[in-house]
């Protein structure tokens, strides 16, 4: 897929973000929003996902001999489950039961309900990386030569068991992981300056013997050929982490540029300011 | 009369590192991880094995947990192992989180659980772990009561799908049980059959209760005892079918009594029929230094203290 139909996707799916938090009046639409195109890039071009003769994906719960995707900061889920749907792992229309009674997705997202695509639950912060670790170890014991991604946001990385496993990762040559770190220097009580200073992530992480890469992360072109630089360093002996700068709510100008709408479902009126900003480029749900 | 004879005493801690050698070489997708205790846990056989499918995570609970989770994504049976404190109350989220609510097919293993691991204090012995882990939907609670069924549990674990809680300790205790026994999750072992009352053990204490058993046998009662190995799913019937015939109960555990097994069977009769009822475990506090006989004494884990309580709930029926 080239860059430009990565943006028509991805504003499909910034869409689809603030309809399913609209409609359910609760949900994290300004991480969702950041890391938009992302997970498009990964799901749509960087990721060796399974499939089926036609193309269509096949949803394998082990992921094993196909790269494997974790999301630790779970609370950014309408964003996962819009790319998800959008890939063809389930029904596009099942986006509008989003945090809704008896529905698979669930406000932070769980293997419990059995929805195609997730593997883990996320949501208390801190997780995912050990996850991830521990699945790019079984691919190693597997011969599986697949690779696992990891997102976390700058937040997160307040959270101990993060570091435990920062340290872990290189000391024990998992080489098979690409890790990215969503710095959008926002978190719930304010700018994570303000908050809990990360001070130097990339001095931090190379200090701890990781490989280190920046982009932005609102700029798909870059977006992509980071990821494919990721990817050419993967197997080297040491674990890879994206630093990857957003704005929290790209795409919808009155979003950007503050934590306000880290937490925040828009009003009617909101909802319309904002579509009107984004192309429906692949019809919605 | 002794009931049961015993020719050795060993640790159940050896007995879940024999179990552990054995599945090196019986189930490859089984794989090991510990927080920097690969000799209180007794790894060293499964390490020299299959060094490969070991994972050492530096003194780092948490990490260890979600890796295992990991791990079992994947499709391997990841046996997470460090001290009872450090594998179940540090790290409780996490095992509720990435374990339980994800149903990963993780086996915590856990030893020096309990008062038994003696003079290290009360930092180490956790006493509540049962009731943390039972009330994790899903989760099953096993707690063996000597080396062969230690060994036993660890190696019939590996054959169930779904998380574990595994639970061992530090000393040594008489090896009564049949070697190369088969375990059945969840199925209690009727060991002494009475009609005054039934005493339901777990545990360590499963060879205190036996020895209280001769004890009130001198005293011309008879009591029943039974081997609830598996705290969750308890086995109802074998219980039910027992305090029908005996029409009283002790339940005996190195545990607090608020939140482990006596609770779990007080919670069954009540629904069904509530006969009179005594709890041997430690009382609402925490435990201390000190030689681990001289604990189970002190905290009235011992065949005298379920003596005394058999013959309270007699004497109330």
């Amino acid at each position: 897929m080239q860059t430009q139909e990565l943006e028509q996707v991805a504003s499909q799916v910034r869409r689809d973000i603030l309809r399913m938090v609209h409609a359910c009046q609760s949900g994290h639409p300004g991480g969702s929003l950041g890391c938009t195109d992302l997970l498009v890039g990964l799901f749509f071009k960087a990721m060796n996902l399974k499939s089926d003769a036609n193309g269509k994906v096949v949803f394998d719960k082990t992921g094993n001999g196909e790269d494997v995707f974790y999301l630790s900061n779970g609370h950014i889920s309408p964003l996962l489950y819009s790319v998800l749907s959008r890939r063809g792992y389930f029904p596009i229309n099942e986006l509008g039961t989003f945090r809704k009674l008896n529905t698979r997705l669930q406000g932070h997202p769980t293997p419990h309900e059995h929805l195609e695509g997730i593997r883990i639950a996320s949501g208390s912060l801190g997780q995912g990386l050990s996850v991830a670790i521990g699945t790019a170890q079984a691919k190693k014991l597997n011969k599986d030569a697949s690779l696992v991604y990891c997102l976390m946001g700058d937040g997160e990385q307040n959270e101990g068991q993060v570091w435990e496993a920062a340290m872990y990762a290189p000391h024990h040559k998992v080489d098979n992981l690409i890790a990215i770190i969503d710095v959008n220097g926002q978190q719930i009580d304010g700018p994570t300056e303000k908050v809990m200073s990360n001070r130097d992530l990339a001095a931090k992480y190379k200090a701890f013997g990781w490989e280190i890469l920046s982009m932005n992360g609102n700029n798909m072109s870059e977006v992509v050929s980071t990821l494919d630089k990721a990817k050419s360093l993967a197997g080297k002996g040491t674990p890879i982490m994206i630093l990857m700068q957003t704005e929290m709510g790209a795409g919808v100008d009155f979003m950007m540029g503050s934590h306000k709408w880290h937490g925040v479902a828009p009003n009617d009126q909101q909802l319309a300011d904002a579509l009107a900003q984004l192309n429906e480029t692949l019809g919605d749900y | 009369m002794a009931f049961f004879t015993y020719e050795t005493k060993k640790d159940t801690r050896s007995g879940f590192g024999a179990g552990m050698e054995y599945l090196s070489q019986h189930n490859p997708n089984v794989v090991a991880l510990c927080a920097d205790l690969i000799g209180s846990l007794k790894l060293e056989g499964f390490i020299k094995n299959s060094p490969e499918r070991f994972f050492q995570t530096g003194i780092a609970e948490a990490n260890m947990i979600g890796i295992s989770a990991g791990l079992a994504v994947a499709g391997k049976i990841p046996y997470a192992t460090t001290f009872a404190n450090f594998g179940t109350g540090r790290v409780y989220d996490q095992i509720r989180q990435s374990v339980a609510y994800s149903g990963t097919n993780v086996k915590i293993c856990c030893s020096h659980a309990g008062l038994t691991l003696g003079e290290d204090g009360a930092t180490h012995q956790i006493l509540e772990d049962i009731g943390l882990m039972k009330m994790l939907p899903g989760m099953v609670v096993i707690n063996p009561c000597d080396y062969n069924q230690t060994k036993a549990a660890t190696i019939a674990i590996a054959e169930h799908e779904g998380p574990v809680y595994l639970r061992f300790g530090r000393p040594v205790v008489p090896v009564f049980t049949p070697e190369d026994q088969k375990f059945e999750i969840g199925k209690a072992i009727n060991l002494i059959e009475g009609s005054d009352v039934s005493i339901f053990a777990t545990g360590h204490l499963v060879w205190e209760s036996i020895q209280a058993a001769e004890i009130l046998l001198e005293k011309g009662i008879k009591a029943e005892v039974i081997n609830i190995h598996t705290i969750k799913p308890l086995d109802s019937e074998a219980i039910l079918k027992s305090v029908a015939k005996t029409k009283c109960l002790v339940s005996a555990e190195e545990h607090q009594i608020n939140g482990g097994l006596g609770d779990s069977i007080a919670q069954l009769l009540i629904q069904t029929s509530a006969y009179p009822m005594e709890f041997v475990g430690v009382n609402d506090s925490f435990g201390e230094s000190g030689k681990p006989a001289e604990l189970m004494t002190k905290y009235g884990l011992d065949a005298n203290n379920i003596v005394e309580k058999a013959l309270k709930a007699i004497s109330r029926k």
